[in-house]
């Protein structure tokens, strides 16, 4: 990807003297995920880094930076998140250039950990096709997708190269993986209501309540008055019982319906491996079949559950 | 008290013997469990993984995430009906226990409680309960990771502070050595057999994993670095950046011990709770008024990086409030690098001092 990097330096060292900062990715402190990089100095532009380790959704710090001219690299599922925060009027259309970026994948770093053995000696990564190819200290090591990808990018729809500002590579075809590996979505679906509720409890008796999940969405706009950690009212127990940290998930998952644009940064933060975001695509797929809508993809449109309407097309109130 | 000789255990003698043990006490080991190795009591059917470091630490084994203190219940009186009383029963942790397969910067992290959580006569009775019935055994390390860096904290891979016991990775199996009078006397009454000629080569193994470990410098001795910046914002707000808040690092680090305490009632009854709190949290130190004195992430991260190598440090003889695990870089979601911002640190006080030179 040598060439969409440099075509990414490009566009940013040109963008740089009209934004006070510009977020993209550097060489982080585990081979395996790179860190976010705020760039205000054109020296800084030398450090960026493009590869499938480029996992984090830097959206999120947009909100934060209102006010600002803020440049932000981001892959198509990043993009979709700076939608939604922009049909939201979290931050405005005109303070933000768009660097949009063709990927082919984005790695989990803990799988890859997990798969590798270990971080050490990984020097580059490159996704080509049907494999995920780690250098490790001169040799190549092959795995499949499923391994070592964050499960998101199985549900893949490519970039709209038309939404961003600048566009670094090819027109943003979604990445060709063959067979996906099975969802949790799918599993649980496979299971009746007991069997669920067991599924939950046994994962969320991991939970330790760092409460990643919520700091690292893009939408969870709440973050320091979250109802999780409320004294006044006191929401949500703190027993550590996993009723109550479920209880917080669905929370969150309320508050993100219709607006999660499942870019998987709850379970990417996730330092127990809680398949999270779950919830939110089963609740985005009934906000798909009631409304018709997907959040994230036309900057215009009002997201459902913000506005009132006498008569929704699939909602048949009157007619019972 | 004369210590006993090393004693040697095969691999596939490990996990009965460890079962043996459950029966008397609670055994807790490393252990797989939904795609993460954590910390949990050992079953019969339990996969133990002593492949690396743990993705949790150990410190639940002391500090649970959630500590019931006391319970407590409201009763109205028989005659005069708007009176009520309040009984309130201690609870007390009283389970033994024999924590297993920690690694030694683990087994360390223990020692910065030690000095905190039981200090003269400010003992917390919860956690001395849980320290004094607690046998920790230790392995030492052979793998360190990239993330690892005990040696830049005053720690070593095959160490043993904080531990009773210290198992090193050997052909076959592990030797097994008595670190305290309290290791000494359990070692004495297991029937294992003895390591003879094994004792030198886990002397090798700990040798070898020392000249392994990633190298840089030392991120001791920088506690008037820190301070020193405690009013540049500037600093503070650049490193704190990419920081989103959450608690990753504390919840993973094996020496964060920082707790909040709730009153959780249901009706008439209810219990009070000890949870885990951390630094990066916006309600940590945010006061009744609604005025919290770290106001934003920046001094939030001030917080953090300054009790660990600068206010702990100065109260406790030196030593660091980091053990080097590096599970918070490991598992940061936005990779930040305690190691890095510790040496950024040192530098913008050198850069200060050579600007007020010239």
């Amino acid at each position: 990807m040598a060439s969409s990097l440099d075509e990414l330096k490009t566009a940013i060292r040109k963008a740089l003297p009209g934004l006070d900062v510009v977020i993209a990715w550097t060489a982080g402190p585990d081979a395996l995920s790179h860190a976010p990089l705020f760039i205000t100095e054109e020296a800084d532009v030398a450090r960026i880094e493009w590869d499938p380790r480029c996992s984090q959704n830097l959206a999120g710090y947009l909100p934060g930076l209102r006010g600002k001219k803020a440049g932000i690299v981001a892959k198509g599922c990043d993009v979709r998140s700076i939608v939604e925060l922009l049909q939201e009027k979290l931050i405005d259309r005109e303070d933000v250039v768009i660097f949009g970026l063709d990927c082919q994948g984005a790695v989990d770093a803990r799988s890859a950990r997990a798969a590798l053995g270990s971080s050490r000696g990984v020097r580059d990564v490159a996704i080509d096709g049907a494999s995920v190819c780690f250098s490790v200290n001169g040799e190549p090591r092959f795995f499949s997708p499923g391994e070592v990808l964050q499960s998101k990018c199985f549900g893949c729809a490519g970039a709209d190269a038309g939404l961003c500002d600048h566009f670094a590579g090819e027109r943003g075809l979604p990445p060709q993986f063959g067979n996906p590996p099975e969802s949790t979505l799918e599993r649980l679906e496979a299971m009746d209501m007991e069997e669920r509720l067991r599924f939950w409890e046994t994962q969320m008796s991991r939970c330790i309540r760092c409460y990643a999940c919520r700091s690292a969405c893009p939408l969870c706009v709440c973050q320091d008055h979250c109802a999780a950690q409320s004294r006044e009212p006191h929401w949500v127990d703190q027993t550590d019982h996993p009723r109550e940290k479920l209880m917080f998930q669905a929370i969150h998952a309320l508050h993100t319906a219709g607006r999660c644009t499942e870019c998987g940064e709850c379970e990417r933060a996730c330092p127990m491996g809680l398949p999270v975001m779950t919830l939110k695509r089963a609740l985005n797929r009934r906000i798909k079949d009631v409304f018709d809508y997907q959040a994230g993809i036309d900057p215009n449109q009002t997201p459902p559950l913000f506005e009132f309407r006498e008569v929704e097309t699939n909602i048949k109130e009157r007619e019972w | 008290m004369v210590m006993p000789t090393a004693r040697y255990i095969a691999h596939d003698k490990l996990m009965p013997w460890l079962l043996g043990l459950a029966e008397g006490r609670r055994v807790l080991a490393p252990v797989r469990e939904g795609g993460k190795t954590l910390f949990l009591p050992l079953r019969e059917d339990s996969r133990l993984d002593l492949r690396g470091l743990a993705d949790d630490s150990a410190k639940a084994a002391l500090l649970p995430r959630c500590e019931p203190l006391l319970e407590f219940h409201y009763a109205k009186t028989a005659g005069v009906p708007s009176r009520t009383t309040l009984e309130v029963r201690e609870i007390l942790p009283g389970q033994e226990t024999f924590l297993f397969g920690v690694r030694p910067c683990d087994a360390r992290g223990f020692t910065v409680f030690d000095r905190v959580y039981d200090a003269g006569t400010r003992r917390d009775i919860y956690y001395c309960s849980r320290r004094d019935k607690t046998l920790v055994a230790a392995i030492a390390c052979a793998d360190p990771a990239e993330t690892c860096f005990c040696n830049r904290v005053g720690g070593d891979p095959g160490g043993s502070d904080g531990a009773d016991l210290l198992f090193t990775p050997v052909e076959g199996g592990f030797t097994v050595e008595a670190v305290t009078e309290r290791g000494g006397a359990f070692l004495r009454e297991q029937a294992l057999e003895e390591a003879d000629g094994k004792a030198e080569e886990a002397r090798e193994v700990r040798e070898a994993v020392r000249r392994a470990m990633p190298e840089g410098p030392s991120l001791d001795g920088a506690p008037d670095e820190v301070l020193r910046l405690f009013d540049d914002g500037a600093f503070w707000e650049s490193v704190a950046a990419k920081c989103l808040s959450c608690g990753v690092c504390s919840y993973l680090c094996p020496t964060c011990y920082c707790f909040n305490m709730t009153d959780e009632s249901n009706g008439n009854d209810g219990v009070r709770v000890r949870t885990w709190d951390n630094c990066m949290s916006f309600q940590f130190t945010l006061e009744g008024s609604g005025h919290n004195p770290r106001n934003g992430k920046a001094q939030r991260m001030r917080n953090r990086i300054g009790h660990k190598f600068s206010y702990y440090p100065k109260l406790h003889d030196g030593n660091l409030a980091c053990v080097g695990c590096g599970r918070c870089i490991a598992n940061c979601p936005a990779s930040m690098d305690v190691r890095a911002i510790v040496i950024q640190a040192r530098s913008r006080v050198l850069d200060k001092e050579e600007y007020a030179n010239e």
